[in-house]
């Protein structure tokens, strides 16, 4: 009970004194998760839609691939990242391993599976839908992804914030291809690990209250967003 | 506005459509000159909305043609037939969005696409639902919705597949209404409908189709007074037909 009374007043502190370190901690989480799903919806919102519409020999088996993936355990996913970045490795000439890029590229590797199969999914559905008035209108084949992506969009922004939540939340990739580099690669998940194995319960469980907050209310704000916007444009 | 050269008249020569081992429509063959409302009738399952996607374009024939007086029904590079479903497609924006994607659609910049939309509402009566979300308007203001988007893309050649089958009578008249303005206005319609009434209200000129078959092509009329198979005599009379 201790500890989690001294984590509310440590959480509570290093807002109020806006501890540098920690508000450095915090912005890094925000900008490698927010920018993993920046690219991460760049790439994987064609892509999902483009899947829907596909008919190809094994489309089903990469489905269920990609559906797999969205599963993947984040230290795989950065172990890979590592291989492939690590000095002897393809990318290694980049220069990326234990630098932000890095975290953000092992990162959007996470969250990608996620937003190509959700956006697979909604845009599927819709496209039943859409399908023989689009095709009236000469909107046939990919050619009618903007369309549907933009009809979609309350849905898919529940697919990115999926995305984003697994992203916040995971430890093993970043750790891995960031190394947890004070004021350089430390970001609120990997500063709780250290934390809790230095011993440092309150500090740990601040970090933690704080990345909580920040989830939900990126979250809430997400919400709230796609509520107006659905009552605007009507229905899901 | 319209451009000199015409997509009509449309012919459909020979045309036949199978799925599934099953053959829906064979051997048509009819032709439709520019003006006019033609009904297209029969028994459910005898091939009506069969056929007017054959000739939009949404399917492909078996057999046969589709011959337009320019290819494809394009003139200046616009498709010139448009087409209105049973269950009217609501896209998931406003009224006046739905008008204007389908003029984006068909290459308009968005300013002329705006402009166009809302003139498209406007001739409707339809501008106190621009800004409503098409996806809760009643049944019968998004058919008259989608009619109006139809409309707006100036075609030569309206196909509209049982536009009413789903409105009550008053939503059914206004639609009424609006056809007539079309026709009136020189668009050709064929139109799919259920509705014997209807049919003899607009109707100038009837198919009766019944099990793939073209079996009547006459004055709306003449077939309504005298059909000239056993079988549209049985339709007309409301009987069931095999």
């Amino acid at each position: 009970m201790n500890d989690i009374g001294a984590a509310f007043a440590s959480a509570f502190w290093m807002i109020v004194v806006a501890d540098p370190t920690f508000l450095e901690i915090v912005g890094l989480s925000l900008r490698v998760t927010l920018s993993a799903v920046a690219i991460a919806a760049l790439i994987g919102l064609p892509l999902g839609a483009a899947l829907a519409m596909a008919r190809f020999p094994g489309r089903g088996a990469l489905v269920v691939l990609v559906n797999a993936l969205m599963g993947l355990p984040p230290v795989v996913a950065g172990l890979a990242l590592f291989l492939v970045l690590s000095r002897s490795g393809p990318l290694g000439g980049l220069g990326w391993l234990y630098t932000p890029r890095a975290m953000i590229a092992a990162q959007a590797v996470l969250v990608l599976p996620i937003v190509v199969a959700l956006t697979r999914q909604t845009v599927e559905d819709l496209w039943a839908e859409y399908r023989e008035h689009l095709a009236s209108l000469g909107q046939t084949g990919f050619s009618a992804i903007p369309t549907l992506l933009w009809d979609a969009r309350f849905s898919l922004a529940t697919a990115l914030l999926a995305g984003f939540g697994r992203a916040s939340a995971e430890v093993g990739a970043v750790l891995i291809v960031g190394g947890n580099i004070a004021g350089f690669t430390r970001t609120m998940t990997t500063a709780i690990t250290l934390e809790t194995s230095k011993g440092d319960l309150p500090l740990a469980l601040g970090l933690g209250i704080v990345l909580l907050a920040v989830t939900l209310a990126i979250n809430a704000a997400a919400f709230a967003a796609s509520r107006i916007g659905l009552a605007r444009a009507g229905g899901a | 506005m319209r451009d000199a050269a015409s997509a009509l008249p449309l012919r459909v020569e020979r045309l036949s459509y199978a799925a599934g081992g099953r053959t829906l429509l064979s051997a048509i063959d009819l032709s439709v000159p520019a003006r006019g409302i033609t009904v297209v009738l029969g028994p459910n399952g005898a091939g009506k909305s069969l056929l007017l996607r054959l000739c939009h374009g949404l399917l492909t024939p078996g057999e046969g043609a589709v011959r337009w007086a320019q290819p494809g029904g394009v003139v200046a590079g616009r498709k010139r037939h448009a087409m209105v479903f049973q269950k009217p497609v609501m896209l998931r924006r406003s009224a006046r969005a739905n008008v204007g994607h389908a003029l984006r659609a068909a290459g308009l910049s968005r300013r002329e696409a705006g402009r166009r939309a809302d003139e498209a509402l406007a001739r409707f009566g339809l501008d106190a639902l621009a800004d409503r979300p098409a996806r809760f308007l009643s049944g019968g203001e998004q058919q008259r919705l989608a009619i109006a988007r139809a409309a707006a893309l100036e075609p030569e050649l309206m196909f509209l597949d049982e536009p009413t089958s789903q409105l009550d009578p008053g939503a059914t008249r206004q639609i009424e209404t609006m056809l007539a303005e079309l026709s009136a206005g020189g668009v050709t319609l064929v139109m799919a409908t259920h509705d014997l009434g209807q049919a003899q209200r607009l109707g100038q000129r009837a198919l009766f189709l019944n099990r793939g078959r073209l079996l009547e092509d006459a004055p709306a009329a003449d077939f309504f007074r005298k059909p000239a198979t056993p079988e549209a005599r049985a339709f007309l009379a409301g009987d069931l037909l095999w």
